[in-house]
């Protein structure tokens, strides 16, 4: 793996009065409900991980599972209780309120569930907010502003002011303002969770086309396992501030480590998860058909392809050489099969 | 036994009512009892009772602890009074460096701050009074008058008239459009032509200082306890004291530390604007989503820019709505606080009620009302502004208002000019139009009173009669007539039936403060004021509030009357009433009743709104009729806003009673105008004051308690 950008160590956040000195006394080892008892809520619990640069991390969990006060944490949007947060080698939690505000002005930017936008400020002013916090001129910061309305597609609506956006459309703006600064880490906390299905679907599809553009550093928050499927490159999923299982999408449908992450994956259809590579066969190549599939493809787009084949499929990568083969009824198999299929 | 277990609250009730008045029927009406009138206690007498406390004498006359209590706090207006004049001329002398004489001076610490504070007001205000109207003391501020007198042409002149009414029309036309630039240049152009120009414009000048004063200081201290919890703590009480508090009451101890002028009026002003600045403030910053200001701080806000950039213009709307109050304080102020020698509209108005020239005093109403409504809507706009930054604009196209006024500038100097030669030996009318000069419908007015009172005098007389014979004296006869410890129980058992032990706590501390004053007596006539004003009010609030809520339109217009009534200062409703019914409890009462009728109606109507539409469609569905709709839904989910709103009535009536003593009431009132005059007086104001605070505040704890268990009941909190 390229270069890690954040990196945390045994982060803890708990919630109360005594929550430093519990936790120096527990050594670690930290149970919610003897907290509890105690009056210390537990937000993050023993959360260690590394996301590379130009890395999307998906972190999932329900609400109250500690997925948003994780992203806090490592926004500095709250002190982490514990642990120790890196961010491209810096120690997030030794930085002084300057520097803190230095790295927010250059290297960050997050954006809300509820949007978060200035009620007083315009489509274009929102956008520009930032750039003027960190003390660009009025007018370059109103031209990259206007940039960044082309790049989410709201050119014609700078003028307006959120009260009169759709919520996509108010979305848009909040994406806009993240990205005004160009930074390299993009926290986005459950972005499209209070849009309704089509806009969210629209949103997400045209998310992935910019952060194809971008390649940024993502952490992004949501409660929707299916859109972190869509999303991720990795997927953190959380249950009561504990990381249950960080894996990529493909291994935690096919190697679920917990039961709870298994009644995640129990619903997900996985032609759309999966792709040739994940249920190939490595070691024979001999007596292939005519059909070729590359490895990346997703089975359902080559699913049909393969079903009518009698023979071997072969399995080829980015430069055409055979990397394994296919059988056709191991498609149904993964389709339809039982949950013992593996890779 | 059924009804009892079903409707629990209603016997509990009607037990604390039987209470009430078995105790009232128990406890006679002491023989040696009279209604106390005047300054009895301070007559000597033999029959008085008498006890020391922190060396201070109180005498009274004492009755059945039932009946009445006695005066236990009867020291309180004494001792504050003490020890205001100590702190004033003997606490902590300390040495000052006197320009004037060029040499050290003893003199107390806190006459010294008064002094100081008392020269800066003095040159605020006469700064901008200058500016408007010319004069000298600014200079000379900076100078010395041996100055002046070698360089007389350094007086200013005074800007004309006609380039401030050019300014007030273009500042307008910036912060909003033609319509209010119209109004602007029209109530300029009025008040010139009138001859109210001089007394308008130290009206203005005073409101200029006070109202950003106030602004800054609620603004300054709102953020103080929106930071910190301790802050807050300590302002609350005293926030809730201020709200409730009549303004008169205020004054005198203003008197006593800052002396009588502008500058006191400016200080005393400030003490009552801003404690409704604070809790709007505090109100405001609350209400931020946390997302908003996470927003704030991950676009790398520092504490000052997220403060500045971020909170403050997110929680615009309350603090406009604070912006708005310190504005109609103001003015309030501008006429009451013309008792303690404030110049302007406000002395003219008083000294015209005074001599009971309505006319004038009608001129002098108009004026201010029409200044603080051009105030009001000003600000409105000025919060609501927008830059745009897509204008391609030109030089002048940019600063086309910045032309326009340097223009009218330069008009308005040649036309005062020009006036030189044109009212040659008289008056320069382009330049200022003296007070008496103006045309003046005075006599008009004063004919129509006239009028008025020569042909339906023989009504409302009869009506007056009426009034206070069949209705007002028993009334007021019932409330005197209330045992104080059946008054007592009343209160308290109310509070615990609502609020539990806590509230009833609260309501029994507040009562007893009352009634250990020396003034128990005069509490009830003013209570029976109130009351008599708040039943009255509610009952037209509430049904004019409903009317208007059927029809969107008039709803709209009516919360738009409310808007404008409210920013009329409380003195000017005195002015009609006294055309039509002279110096009588009546004029008084009718004052009260119009004006606390404002916030009735608006809560009313604001309450019905607040009725959410998946309610209104979902009783349509269940095919109730407008009838049903009014009384099952709305009435009942509307009902804790418009309680609300009975609160607020409450503290309005309470203002205008005491207000009302102006043209000569028994109540509280009474003696807070006279302690305006006795020297001696701060103590007594102060501790009047407190005593009508509390009034509205026993009613303020129990319908806020009230309000705030039914909200949560109905899951609307």
């Amino acid at each position: 793996m390229s270069e890690t950008v954040i990196k945390c160590e045994s982060v803890y956040k708990i919630f109360g009065e005594n929550a430093k000195k519990m936790l120096e006394e527990s050594n670690g080892n930290v149970d919610a409900k003897t907290f509890q008892d105690k009056g210390c809520i537990v937000g993050v619990n023993n959360a260690s991980f590394e996301v590379a640069k130009g890395e999307m991390l998906v972190v999932m969990g329900l609400s109250g599972s500690g997925k948003s006060t994780l992203l806090r944490c490592i926004s500095r949007l709250t002190d982490a209780t514990g642990g120790k947060i890196f961010i491209e080698g810096q120690d997030l939690l030794e930085l002084n309120n300057k520097e803190l505000i230095e790295l927010r002005r250059n290297k960050m930017g997050m954006v809300f569930q509820s949007f978060a936008l200035l009620p007083h400020k315009t489509v274009v002013e929102n956008i520009a907010f930032p750039l003027q916090i960190k003390g660009t001129n009025t007018e370059d910061s109103i031209s990259r502003a206007m940039e960044m309305v082309k790049l989410v597609g709201l050119d014609g609506r700078e003028n307006y002011f959120p009260r009169e956006l759709s919520g996509g459309q108010q979305q848009r703006v909040g994406i806009a303002r993240s990205l005004a600064v160009e930074p390299d880490i993009w926290f986005l906390d459950e972005p499209f969770s209070a849009l309704d299905p089509l806009i969210r679907k629209e949103m997400q599809d045209e998310f992935l086309r910019l952060q194809e553009k971008l390649q940024k550093t993502i952490m992004f928050i949501t409660h929707d396992f299916d859109e972190a499927l869509k999303l991720a490159d990795r997927i953190a999923i959380m249950k009561d501030g504990i990381i249950e299982q960080l894996d990529t999408p493909a291994n935690i449908v096919l190697n679920p480590a917990t039961e709870y992450v298994r009644k995640f994956t129990e619903e997900v259809p996985r032609e759309k998860v999966l792709i040739i590579e994940d249920v190939m066969d490595a070691s024979s190549k001999d007596n292939l058909g005519d059909l070729k599939v590359s490895k990346d493809e997703i089975i359902e787009n080559v699913a049909e392809k393969i079903l009518t084949q009698e023979k071997l499929v072969g399995v080829v990568d980015s430069n055409n050489n055979i990397v394994g083969s296919i059988k056709p009824s191991k498609i149904i198999d993964t389709v339809f099969g039982g949950r013992k299929n593996g890779s | 036994m059924k009804y009892l277990k079903k409707y629990p609250k209603l016997f509990q009730w009607l037990f604390l009512l039987i209470v009430f008045f078995s105790l009232c029927f128990a406890i006679d009406v002491p023989e040696t009892y009279k209604f106390i009138r005047g300054q009895a206690e301070f007559v000597k007498d033999p029959n008085q009772s008498v006890y020391f406390f922190l060396g201070k004498e109180v005498r009274y006359y004492a009755f059945d602890v039932f009946w009445r209590l006695p005066p236990l706090l009867g020291w309180l207006p004494i001792w504050i009074n003490d020890s205001l004049f100590f702190l004033m001329n003997e606490w902590m002398p300390m040495e000052f460096w006197n320009e004037d004489t060029q040499e050290f001076k003893t003199r107390p610490l806190l006459l010294e701050i008064s002094r100081n504070l008392t020269s800066f007001m003095t040159f605020l205000i006469e700064l901008i009074r200058e500016i408007l109207l010319g004069g000298l003391e600014t200079i000379v501020a900076f100078t010395s008058w041996d100055f002046i007198d070698a360089y007389p042409w350094l007086e200013l002149p005074g800007l004309p008239w006609t380039i401030v009414a050019a300014g007030a029309a273009i500042l307008s036309y910036k912060l909003s459009g033609k319509g209010l630039a119209l109004f602007a240049g029209l109530t300029m152009i009025y008040i010139s032509i009138f001859g109210q120009w001089k007394p308008s414009m130290q009206t203005l000048s005073f409101i200029l200082v006070a109202a950003p004063l106030s602004f800054i200081f609620g603004l300054g201290l709102g953020i103080a306890a929106y930071k910190s919890k301790r802050v807050e703590k300590a302002l609350y009480p005293i926030l809730l004291v201020m709200q409730t508090m009549p303004q008169y009451a205020v004054l005198v101890p203003a008197l006593v530390l800052f002396g009588v002028g502008d500058h006191a009026a400016v200080i005393i002003t400030m003490v009552v604007a801003v404690p409704p600045m604070i809790l709007l403030t505090i109100l405001g910053l609350r209400a931020i989503p946390p997302e908003v200001i996470e927003a704030g701080r991950m676009s790398g806000c520092t504490n000052w820019q997220l403060m500045f950039k971020v909170l403050i213009p997110t929680a615009r709307r309350d603090i406009l709505i604070g912006v708005n109050q310190v504005i109609m304080v103001c003015f309030s102020m501008a006429v009451i606080s013309a008792f303690i020698g404030a110049k302007g509209l406000g002395f003219n108005l008083l000294l015209a009620l005074n001599q009971l020239n309505i006319g004038l005093a009608l001129e002098a109403g108009l004026c201010i009302s029409l200044i603080a409504i051009l105030l009001d809507k000003m600000s409105l706009a000025w919060a609501n502004q927008q830059q745009d930054y897509f204008g391609n604009l030109s030089f002048f196209q940019r600063n086309k208002n910045v032309i326009f006024f340097a223009a009218s500038f330069v008009i308005g100097i040649i036309l005062a000019y020009v006036g030189t030669f044109i009212f040659k030996g008289s008056f320069n009318y382009l330049f200022e139009i003296p007070h008496n000069k103006g045309i003046s419908t005075a006599d008009f007015w004063n004919k129509g009173v006239d009028w008025i009172f020569d042909t339906f005098f023989v009504y409302i007389k009869a009506f007056n009669t009426w009034l206070i014979q069949d209705v007002l004296q028993p009334m007021r006869a019932l409330y005197l007539r209330m045992p104080a410890v059946a008054t007592l129980v009343l209160a308290v058992g109310a509070g615990y039936l609502i609020g539990g032990v806590r509230s009833a706590l609260v309501v029994a501390a507040l009562t007893l403060f009352i009634a250990l004053s020396p003034w128990w007596d005069r509490a009830l006539v003013t209570l029976y004021m109130a009351t008599f004003g708040v039943v009255i009010s509610c009952l037209i609030g509430f049904t004019v509030g409903t009317l208007c809520f059927q029809n969107k339109k008039s709803a709209a217009f009516m919360l738009g009357v409310c808007d404008i009534f409210q920013t009329f200062p409380s003195f000017v409703y005195l002015i009609p009433v006294m055309m039509l019914f002279g110096i009588t409890d009546t004029s008084v009462l009718i004052a009260v009743i119009v004006y606390a009728t404002i916030p009735a109606t608006r809560y009313t109507i604001e309450g019905l709104r607040s009725v959410p539409v998946g309610l209104h469609e979902a009783a349509t569905m269940s095919g109730v009729n407008k009838f049903q709709r009014l009384t099952k839904i709305e009435f009942p989910l509307a009902f804790p806003h418009m309680m609300l709103g009975l609160n607020q009535t409450i503290v309005f009536a309470l203002f205008m009673v005491i207000i009302g003593a102006f043209i000569g009431t028994e109540d509280l009132g009474q003696y807070i105008l006279k302690a305006l005059s006795d020297k001696n007086g701060a103590g007594i104001g102060l501790t009047l004051g407190i005593c009508v605070a509390f009034i509205g505040l026993i009613f303020d704890n129990l319908i806020r308690t009230w309000v705030g268990k039914r909200k949560k009941h109905l899951g609307i909190a």
